[in-house]
């Protein structure tokens, strides 16, 4: 199910809590963690998720905002998108 | 993540968060032929019901899908079947009723214009383009987001010099009208050569006579992308791999519309038209095709070479956007309205871009003549003379062009005109003090070229 796969990006100053801060969320909106990068580049974290909300419990809405909220509380940048969106611009 | 790299994904943040990547317009094309009546009243209803039936879920689904994919969607917008054909019918030819009409509505499904207050009249003027033409000063002063555009030439049909003529007048009262607020309904009126039918950027979208009952057309955006790529390119690199480089951005930008579009198509249950992969500046910093000129070498967008750097991007951008959608129309180029462009804005003030730099880029590129500001006493038979000038320009290329001038009122070079939003802002340019009323007031057609002999 491509339509249902998401991209969320994490990024800002590395701090203690992250990964497991956002994979909480993205558990208790019932949201499958597919596969997690993480790296640092030029002093910033980065952290890139593959999700799948197929079987979400609530709207990709009320979804983005809970993880924008944490975002905002740890300080870091927070980026929720389709995935199609990748797939259709880096892809022939 | 099958094939995305991190690389990939951090690039696309990139694009939308520092280079302005946007998706500028998704435009409702809609017919409006069903609503011909002979009275105006109940055409004017029938247009506005239809008009909030099929576009009232347009703006709601544009903001879901600018949440889901984080990519945002500057403008709604409607245009319609050209309203000189809706109202012709009418005892009553009160087209300035129609056009509040249009102005309810759009406000009513909330899109930023509505477009198709149109005629086309290359040939001549049937009763209801002329009632139209002549509305054209009040309409554009009573309402906020309609746009006009008027065809006045075609390769296959020549220029219609009356048209030319009363254009020049009408532009010039349309600026007067709007006089308190910088002649800003001469913003929103555009005079075209070759006008084609499925564009979807104002102010000269219209729904054409060959389209389907409705369909959703799709206009990109991204001067600062291209920018950053040429930009991020060592100074010393040739053209080909120049070109090879903007065509490989032009693909990315476009495959975002085309996502977009083909996802906002099938939300709203309508056909997907087409992709307009024009280079679409705001005045946004950066966001700006004078600025991607100045990254391949020109010191100052206007000097010697500019005309060849914007046919190379404009060839290139057309070439990798192309590959990118199953069908691509409208304008299809790089824009250059002044106004729009800080890069162009701070040209024409540093006296590098003149009003005639312009008028030969503009045989490269797309549209034309683009939301340039001009003295407020310039004379309409000079105004006509700009209008026949580009329109020549168009007819004998086989491409479209347009003008949208604003002589502002009261105002002369030196001075600013300030309209904000997209339509930005614009030093008065000067324009040629000789006259050419001899000329413009000839009447009749110029004939349709030859269209053999390219020389």
């Amino acid at each position: 199910m491509e339509e249902s796969k998401l991209i969320i990006t994490i990024t800002g100053i590395d701090k203690v809590g992250i990964v497991a801060r956002f994979a909480d969320i993205l558990a208790k909106y019932q949201v499958n963690i597919e596969d997690i990068r993480q790296t640092i580049m030029q002093d910033h974290f980065v952290m890139i998720m593959m999700a799948d909300f197929s079987k979400a419990n609530s709207s990709f809405q009320e979804f983005k905002n809970a993880l924008l909220a944490l975002g905002k509380e740890m300080d870091m940048e927070v980026w929720v998108q389709r995935k199609k969106l990748f797939d259709k611009m880096h892809t022939i | 993540m099958s094939g995305i790299t991190s690389q990939y994904i951090l690039e696309t943040i990139d694009m939308i968060k520092l280079h302005h990547l946007d998706i500028r317009t998704v435009t409702l094309s809609l017919s409006l032929r069903d609503c011909i009546s002979t009275d105006i009243k109940e055409t004017g209803d029938k247009i506005y019901d239809k008009i909030l039936k099929y576009a009232a879920k347009l703006s709601p689904v544009a903001d879901q899908i600018e949440e889901e994919y984080s990519i945002p969607i500057i403008n709604k917008r409607i245009a319609v079947t050209p309203i000189s054909i809706i109202g012709e019918s009418c005892t009553d030819k009160d087209y300035v009723y129609l056009a509040q009409v249009l102005d309810k509505a759009a406000k009513a499904v909330n899109v930023d214009f509505i477009g198709g207050y149109s005629a086309l009249v290359e040939k001549g003027f049937t009763k209801g383009d002329t009632a139209l033409i002549e509305s054209l000063p009040e309409a554009l002063k009573v309402t906020d987001r309609v746009c006009s555009s008027i065809n006045v030439a075609t390769s296959k049909a020549g220029i219609n010099m009356d048209a030319v003529l009363k254009m020049g007048q009408i532009v010039k009262q349309t600026a007067t009208t709007t006089a308190d607020r910088d002649g800003i309904g001469a913003a929103k009126l555009v005079v075209f050569c070759n006008t084609p039918n499925d564009n979807p950027f104002m102010a000269g979208a219209f729904h054409g006579y060959g389209e389907p009952e409705y369909n959703l057309n799709v206009g990109v955006s991204g001067p600062g992308v291209v920018r950053a790529a040429v930009e991020a390119l060592p100074d010393d690199v040739e053209f080909g791999d120049l070109a090879s480089k903007i065509k490989k951005i032009a693909y990315k930008i476009t495959s975002t519309g085309e996502l977009i579009g083909r996802e906002m198509a099938q939300r709203l249950n309508i056909p997907f038209g087409v992709i307009d992969l024009s280079l679409a500046p705001t005045p946004a910093i950066g966001d700006s095709v004078a600025n991607i000129l100045e990254a391949m070498g020109l010191e100052k967008c206007g000097t010697h070479g500019t005309t060849a750097a914007l046919a190379m991007l404009n060839d290139a951008v057309k070439k990798g956007g192309i590959m990118a959608s199953s069908h691509v129309g409208g304008l299809s180029g790089a824009f250059i309205p002044v106004s729009e462009d800080a890069g162009m804005i701070e040209a024409v003030k540093s006296g590098s871009l003149t009003f005639d730099k312009l008028e030969a880029m503009t045989s490269v590129c797309s549209v034309g003549l683009d939301m340039i500001a001009i003295p407020g006493n310039t004379s309409p038979e000079t105004i006509s003379g700009i209008i026949a000038d580009e329109m020549a320009i168009g007819m004998i290329n086989k491409k479209t062009t347009a003008v949208r001038v604003i002589p502002v009122p009261g105002k002369d070079v030196g001075d600013y005109a300030v309209y904000g939003g997209l339509l930005g802002e614009a030093p008065i340019i000067p324009v040629n003090k000789y006259s050419c009323s001899k000329f413009v007031n000839r009447g009749g057609r110029i004939p349709a070229p030859i269209h053999s002999l390219n020389n």
